[in-house]
């Protein structure tokens, strides 16, 4: 026997009277175009020292219950750990920078078909876009390496297409299709006003774009693209799964050869772990600060 | 047909605009000679803006005729570039390049639009911007600049290109009244120069001033015109009467 009814728990929440819902969920949405960032930087400094803390404490548990006397985790870890950085981790840095570069050059394009007033062009370019932003990355990256031969001959010559370069065209698909939706954003949002004046003075549409547009959406541009930047390196250990030898097929190879043991798992790829946040966290609070300064000034 | 300066320079013939079903012109025309001033009023809506927008063909027409100096606007085979390089519009909004200064962004069309020697342009800009009394703001960044500042470059960035005609779009209407005052004598400056001026105006005052002619426009339509003493102390037409007590 209810007392009373109250509405929204015991009683359906409605009213007949004009009901003002609140603005702030809308107004207050964080930017999704930069969720990742957010996120990464959002993590407080000292989370990584807590993080390091379990890896050295999860496997001198594990250690405790082994009797056989040999070598102790850390010291197999600083053994491998110029090797797992320099032929491995740099391999993921060399990736990401050329894949950045190749799908910024590409999207930017993809970015400007998107916007063109002739459908012929426009309608590739949303097509492009949504697809390669859509697909899993892995899925992209299995057809674009499978499907490039390992070598060429042009002219005679042989070509050769080792894996990590088809790694990069493979990462740079789904890149380029988050580029071309940020310089469409960025494109979109200047004033219909510069147009206007730039036409108005003479300029025909490409001068617009290149000179007058283009120029002020890089400074938009820039927190997004670092945030994409900042997830592609995270995604770089993915080719891993396809052979090449960045730096997670690195620390596969050398526990391989320290007799997988079980203690060494968590060092190994904790160091991964902390290797990448260390790279990336520097990257997402820069872009966080930077989106915050050009919103203020913009 | 060659234009010769005793024909208007800009000549209106029964313009019909329509922004979908909503039709904006309903049959306007007017006639501009060389060195006149007119300035168009009537309440928002009533197509003032879009008139003078379609004679730099920003906005195309769907029936009638625009000529400037004998070259008909709304031709599919037009030379937008020589228009252009005719007409000068200045915005209600400024419409500056905010990743220019104030020189560049009087330079830039120009420069890549022209291509025209950067040095020559350059001392032309200065000259330019010293005209709308603007001396000393050549590097500054149109955020530094007030309102009043920001449209009197832009005015500069206008008159940069040369035209024969200047298009004034409201031009004050985003400004604060104390910074109103000092692009009205920019414009005043130019028109007794000899400028051919087209402004679209709330200022009153101002019009009845330094306009040769006046244009009352109300939905889509030239309801009365004349020659400013004629029109703001013996209007005839009952929606100007009631127009002009309302503002006045």
């Amino acid at each position: 026997m209810a007392i009373c009814n109250i509405p929204g728990l015991n009683t359906l929440r409605s009213s007949d009277l004009a009901v003002m819902y609140s603005f702030r969920e809308k107004y207050d949405a964080p930017d999704r175009s930069l969720s990742f960032a957010r996120w990464l930087a959002s993590i407080p400094l000292w989370a990584v020292f807590v993080f390091c803390a379990i890896i050295v404490l999860y496997p001198t548990l594990v250690l405790a219950q082994s009797v056989a006397e040999r070598e102790g985790p850390f010291q197999v870890l600083l053994r491998w750990m110029p090797l797992l950085l320099t032929s491995g981790f740099t391999l993921n840095i060399l990736i990401s920078f050329l894949t950045m570069a190749l799908g910024t050059i590409g999207g930017v394009f993809l970015g400007l078909a998107q916007i063109s007033p002739t459908r012929a062009i426009q309608v590739p370019g949303k097509i492009l876009t949504h697809t390669f932003r859509n697909s899993p990355w892995l899925v992209v990256i299995f057809i674009v390496m499978l499907s490039i031969p390992n070598e060429v001959d042009i002219f005679g010559q042989t070509i050769p297409f080792p894996d990590w370069i088809k790694a990069v065209l493979g990462l740079s698909l789904p890149i380029m299709a988050n580029v071309s939706e940020i310089a469409r954003g960025a494109i979109q949002s200047v004033p219909s006003g510069q147009w206007e004046a730039a036409e108005a003075t003479g300029f025909n549409r490409h001068q617009i774009l290149w000179r007058i547009i283009l120029p002020q959406c890089i400074k938009r541009m820039i927190p997004p693209w670092m945030n994409w930047y900042a997830i592609l390196t995270m995604a770089t250990p993915l080719v891993s799964l396809l052979g090449v030898g960045e730096m997670v097929t690195t620390t596969r190879l050398a526990m391989a050869a320290e007799n997988d043991r079980p203690d060494l798992l968590s060092p190994f790829f904790g160091f991964c772990l902390v290797t990448f946040f260390v790279y990336c966290y520097p990257i997402a609070r820069l872009t966080i600060r930077l989106e915050k300064r050009f919103a203020v000034k913009l | 047909m060659t234009w010769t300066t005793n024909l208007p320079i800009i000549s209106i013939k029964d313009v019909h605009k329509s922004f979908g079903p909503l039709e904006v012109l309903k049959g306007v025309s007017l006639d501009v000679m060389k060195g006149e001033v007119i300035c168009i009023i009537g309440p928002s809506g009533s197509g003032k803006s879009t008139l003078i927008r379609c004679v730099n063909a920003l906005n195309d027409i769907q029936a009638g005729s625009i000529t400037v100096e004998g070259q008909e606007v709304h031709d599919p085979h037009l030379d937008k570039l020589e228009l252009r390089k005719k007409v000068g519009m200045v915005f209600q909004q400024y419409n500056l390049y905010p990743h220019k200064t104030a020189l560049e962004n009087v330079m830039l069309a120009p420069v890549v639009v022209l291509n025209q020697d950067k040095d020559e342009v350059e001392k032309r800009a200065y000259a330019l911007l010293e005209k709308v009394r603007l001396k000393g703001k050549e590097d500054n960044y149109p955020g530094e600049l007030s309102g009043g500042q920001q449209q009197r470059v832009a005015i500069a960035r206008s008159l940069a290109m040369n035209p024969d005609v200047m298009l004034f779009d409201e031009v004050t209407s985003a400004l604060d009244p104390e910074t109103v005052k000092e692009v009205l004598v920019t414009i005043k400056e130019l028109a007794a120069e000899g400028m051919t001026c087209i402004l679209v105006t709330h200022e009153m005052g101002f019009a009845r001033e330094v306009a040769d002619h006046i244009y009352f426009t109300d939905r889509g339509v030239i309801v009365e015109h004349g020659p400013p003493a004629t029109f703001f102390d013996d209007a005839k037409d009952p929606r100007t009467k009631e127009f002009l007590s309302q503002i006045l």
